[in-house]
């Protein structure tokens, strides 16, 4: 790896002057030497069929809170994950060293594990080599980002909240990965992407404020302007009310929504509805949302990231998930469309798993309201920054409960009125998504339940909140 | 968590698919896990000489040193994993993962910094140092005050929980016998649409050293197995999980403790119990007499218990993302937490059992000890360490630093977190309880970010009338506040019902890692609990 090294540090060194040691450009293989490696294992093989993932990665976070950054760490990765076939049975075996001995172990700890069982019906011979949609999800600036980069942003946030009086807690990381599969049929897929996420909590006596941003590049991440919004939403709500829970219209942050709609991802698995756990058995083709919700899955969204390819390395392609509340198609690995009598998608996760395959972009179509409008278009209803600890209570009508968080508001004549204390939801949600009166513009969201997706702002009316706690 | 994470774990996706499980399950956090394939590295030998992981840690301690470091510790680890799955009769996942790091802690200019690598050469090893030393520098620029730390001896020690049988030595052909028959008993039931089985083992070595001159080696061997019976008709899905759901029972020993879970006579009742489920009257909704079994009150401690007494989350560490505690720093001492039966404590060491929280030292080099958390309802203890433990007023650190694998800080843990028994008998406790529902089985779990007002539901429930349990109950849940809920504890069972129940998953800290926990629990009643919020329209 050592090649990589240099010429990472020295492309660095040429952009600007070195600030202290750059976390995340430092150790990345590129893909030749990616490529190379896949190949010493390959050849290490005996298997009717080995497949090979690498992956490397930086990361870097610095981590905050009253005002003071009191963690401050890095780590640096590389491992490798073969995969062995041998007479219609499959196994992993997974390694972070890379030397002759332990390449050779794990290939064998591979073949070891995979002639232990009994053959697996639904083995198909791994694909051969695939075309990939190009997607840009590398930007130097974000891996080049040092400590003192983070610490400085932080130092900033830190003092602004001080003259505030306000206390803050937050992160702000940075980091990169590399990785590639390949398999015996020559099959070689790559993909780079950097990560870039600032997330901060603004607190006061009795309420708090939050924002989170995640992007792949660093300059689309301002966290002095995410810090003036969580600020402003913990002074907004000083002196919570305590106000009764019922059936209310809910103004929801994308933040909000993406933590809830996050819970309905793996529902579009076919393995899913094959074994009968998805909330879309015996329902696709029924209208099961209102009109104006539409998703897909779509890998090349300028607005999504992670990779052009899946588990096995077969493309993954632009699928249409729910079309104006109706549920139209799943997504498949190859071994499940087969059995499903389909053409593989390509979301199929590694294999071996009893799990299949999951859309990893979700992306819902927007619509054109702005929050503000939002607001000014309600009587009396519960504006929502965020919501936390959300676990499914039921899985077919998909309900969820779950609590709100850091900035919950009431709206009374078009007009935010006070903090009001947090509420917990029992909330199904295919229900929510019948009930939706208003759309905002599509963003990329970031939460703490599910992962990153392209998701509105929506006002829904019927809100179940169930109980109220003492903050 | 990089894209890749999630990609590679969701293969262990849950019966229960939803996002948080996946996400904070211990097994999505493992990418970077492993250990070693080979032999088992022995304790340091009788002649005082290195072992051969020692090397490195010293060489990070040197380096630290050198770059100007007032204090630093370093951990080498090495894990192996190995996760065996079944459905529907057929094999799902099946893989072995290793994983060796170094990761180094250090203090300079006051302020705390952290790396790790998994390049184990004097190159990585030393470029490692000097970016946490780099780092901690840079934390300096938002420094209010020199981070403090209480005192704390050097150990020098070698330490290995006991088991009988090592996991990784029995044959994989036994163990997916194992769970390709259970799976296969359940799937006779009528009704049963979806089986599911699974065991993880997983090994833990690790060197420790400080430079206080402490160096530990541990190693802790780790068990789990668990099976789930699903069903699917009309309009709703029905599961049932033995020993306990979310991936069964785990504890640190070896493939003994799969064998006394005697998965093949429990496999049948669990399918039929799924089936039946379709059949039973709902949960009622209102206020009513609560009994729980010690595997869903286990969960009760860990999230109202366990999390509102880490000192971090109280002193506002977390804020961000696990969130805060209503456990200020006033309450010491002065808070009815509980009635006065009620008695926990968090307790580390082996005595205590083989719990997830169980160990000798902890990651910065604090002996296991027992911490009175609740006595006779008091609140008097929290988790601390050494950083924390002066805020509150102690001389010592209480222990409970952790940290996942080398690549992560260690912080606040839980350790085992323990109701102690009670003296009642179970017969005698239903005996005694004229009409109320016993719940069984963790389904769903929640709690608000300061830890006062929760929701649980569970897979099954029984409706008890005149001490007897008359029928089965679905959907069950229920829902209140932490100190007025334990304040209506009025009966905890006895020893012979206490289990010390394994949490595999706990998620905590930025960036997230996952630990498991421990939490010693015997069946208790509640009164005048909200039961049903959770499915009420």
């Amino acid at each position: 790896m050592t090649p990589s090294r240099q010429s990472a540090r020295k492309k660095a060194g040429a952009r600007r002057a070195p600030k202290g040691p750059a976390v995340a450009a430092a150790h990345l293989p590129s893909d030749a030497e990616l490529r190379r490696l896949a190949e010493r294992i390959l050849r290490l093989s005996d298997a009717d069929e080995t497949e090979v993932e690498i992956s490397a990665g930086v990361d870097a976070l610095t981590r905050f809170a009253n005002n003071t950054i009191h963690q401050n760490v890095a780590e640096q990765s590389l491992s490798v994950s073969v995969r062995t076939v041998f007479d219609g049975r499959t196994a992993r075996a997974t390694t972070n060293k890379i030397d002759d001995d332990s390449l050779r172990r794990v290939v064998s700890a591979s073949g070891g594990l995979a002639r232990s069982q009994p053959k697996l019906p639904d083995l198909l011979p791994m694909p051969g080599p695939q075309k990939y949609v190009k997607v840009h999800r590398y930007f130097p600036g974000t891996a080049e980002a040092t400590p003192r980069d983070r610490a400085r942003a932080v130092s900033k946030v830190c003092a602004s909240a001080a003259a505030n009086r306000q206390t803050a807690a937050g992160i702000f990381t940075t980091g990169a990965t590399a990785m590639a599969l390949a398999n015996s049929r020559g099959l070689f897929a790559a993909h780079r992407q950097t990560r870039a996420e600032f997330s901060i909590t603004i607190l006061e006596s009795d309420s708090s404020g939050w924002t989170k941003a995640n992007s792949p590049d660093i300059r689309q991440i301002s966290p002095q302007a995410l810090a003036t919004s969580a600020s402003q939403k913990a002074a907004a709500s000083r002196a919570p009310r305590e106000i009764e829970p019922g059936r209310w219209t809910v103004i929801l942050e994308p933040a909000a929504v993406l933590d809830l709609v996050g819970f309905l991802f793996y529902d579009f698995a076919g393995t899913a509805v094959l074994d009968q756990r998805s909330c879309f058995n015996a329902r696709m083709g029924k209208k099961l949302m209102g009109a104006n919700i539409t998703l897909r899955d779509d890998v090349t969204h300028p607005l999504q990231s992670g990779p052009a390819f899946d588990g096995e390395g077969m493309p993954r392609q632009k699928v249409l998930l729910v079309d104006a509340g109706v549920p139209r198609n799943l997504v498949y690995a190859r071994a499940t469309a087969k059995k499903m009598k389909t053409k593989p998608t390509g979301h199929g996760l590694p294999l071996p798993n009893e799990s299949g395959e999951s859309p990893f972009n979700l992306v819902f179509d927007g619509g054109t309201t702005s929050l503000a409008e939002m607001v000014a278009g309600t009587d009396r209803g519960i504006l929502v920054t965020r919501l936390w600890y959300i676990r499914e209570v039921e899985p077919y009508e998909k309900v969820l409960t779950g609590m709100t968080r850091d900035g919950t508001f009431l709206v009374e004549n078009g007009r935010v009125v006070a903090g009001v204390r947090n509420f917990r939801f029992n909330q199904g949600i295919l229900e929510m998504l019948s009930n939706v009166e208003q759309l905002g513009p599509a963003v990329r969201a970031a939460g703490e339940e599910s992962f990153e997706m392209v998701v509105p702002a929506m006002k829904v009316r019927g809100f179940h909140f169930s109980e109220v706690t003492k903050f | 968590m990089p894209y890749h994470a999630i990609g590679r774990f969701l293969p262990f996706l849950d019966a229960q698919s939803c996002v948080s499980v996946l996400l904070h399950n211990s097994r999505l956090a493992s990418w970077l896990w492993g250990a070693p394939l080979g032999l088992l590295r022995r304790g340091q030998n009788r002649k005082g000489q290195k072992l051969p992981m020692q090397v490195w840690t010293d060489l990070a301690l040197e380096t630290a040193r050198v770059r100007g470091a007032t204090f630093a510790d370093a951990r080498v680890v090495d894990i192996r994993l190995r996760d065996l799955s079944t459905k529907n009769g057929q094999v799902g996942n099946l893989s072995e993962t290793e994983s060796l790091g170094l990761g180094i802690r250090v203090m300079a200019n006051g302020c705390w910094g952290f790396a790790s690598t998994d390049r184990l050469t004097r190159e990585g090893v030393q470029a490692c140092t000097a970016q946490a030393v780099a780092i901690a520098r840079a934390s300096a620029l938002a420094k209010l005050s020199d981070v403090v730390m209480v005192p704390e001896q050097a150990y020098v020690d070698t330490w290995q929980n006991p088991f009988i049988k090592d996991p990784f030595a029995i044959p994989l052909e036994r163990q997916l016998d194992l769970l390709l028959a259970a799976d296969r008993e359940m799937s006779r039931v009528a009704g049963v649409t979806l089986t599911e089985t699974s065991m993880q083992f997983r090994r833990l070595e690790q060197w420790y050293a400080s430079t206080i001159g402490s160096r530990i080696h541990q190693v802790k061997m780790q068990s789990g197995a668990g099976i789930v019976a699903t069903s699917f008709a009309g309009d709703e899905i029905q599961k049932r999980s033995y020993p306990s759901s979310f991936g069964g029972q785990h504890e640190l020993a070896g493939y003994e403790l799969v064998e006394s879970l005697d998965l093949m006579r429990h496999a049948p009742r669990v399918a039929e119990e799924a089936a039946a489920l379709h059949r039973a009257a709902p949960c009622p909704e209102g206020r009513h007499t609560l009994i729980l079994e010690s595997s869903q009150l286990g969960l009760q401690i860990h999230e109202s218990i366990g999390h509102p007494i880490e000192l971090d989350r109280v002193l506002g560490m977390e804020a961000n993302f696990a969130g805060m505690s209503f456990l200020t720093t006033e309450k010491l001492g002065k808070l009815r937490y509980a009635s006065d039966i009620v008695n926990v404590v968090a307790d580390a060491r082996l005595e205590h059992g083989p719990g997830l929280g169980t160990f000798a030292y902890d990651d910065e080099g604090v002996p296991a000890q027992c911490t009175d958390i609740i006595k006779q309802g008091l609140f008097t203890g929290y988790l601390s360490n050494r950083e924390t433990a002066p805020v509150i007023g102690l001389a010592r650190s209480g222990g409970t630093m952790r940290a996942e694998s080398w690549n992560r800080l260690p912080i606040i843990r839980m350790t085992n977190v323990s109701l102690l028994p009670g003296n009642w008998r179970y017969e005698d406790l239903l005996a005694d309880t004229d009409d109320g529902v016993l719940m069984e089985t963790n389904r769903s779990w929640s709690i608000d970010d300061r830890r006062y007002h929760f929701q649980f539901s569970t897979e099954i429930g029984w409706e008890i009338k005149d001490g007897k349990k008359v029928r089965m109950l679905k959907n069950p849940s229920y829902s209140g506040i932490t100190t007025e809920f334990w304040n209506s504890c009025d009966a905890i069972c006895s020893r012979d019902h206490w289990i010390l129940w394994g949490t595999p998953n706990c998620g905590k800290g930025q960036p997230m890692q996952t630990m498991g926990t421990g939490h010693g629990a015997a069946p208790s009643r509640f009164r005048n609990v909200r039961l049903g919020a959770a499915f009420a329209k």
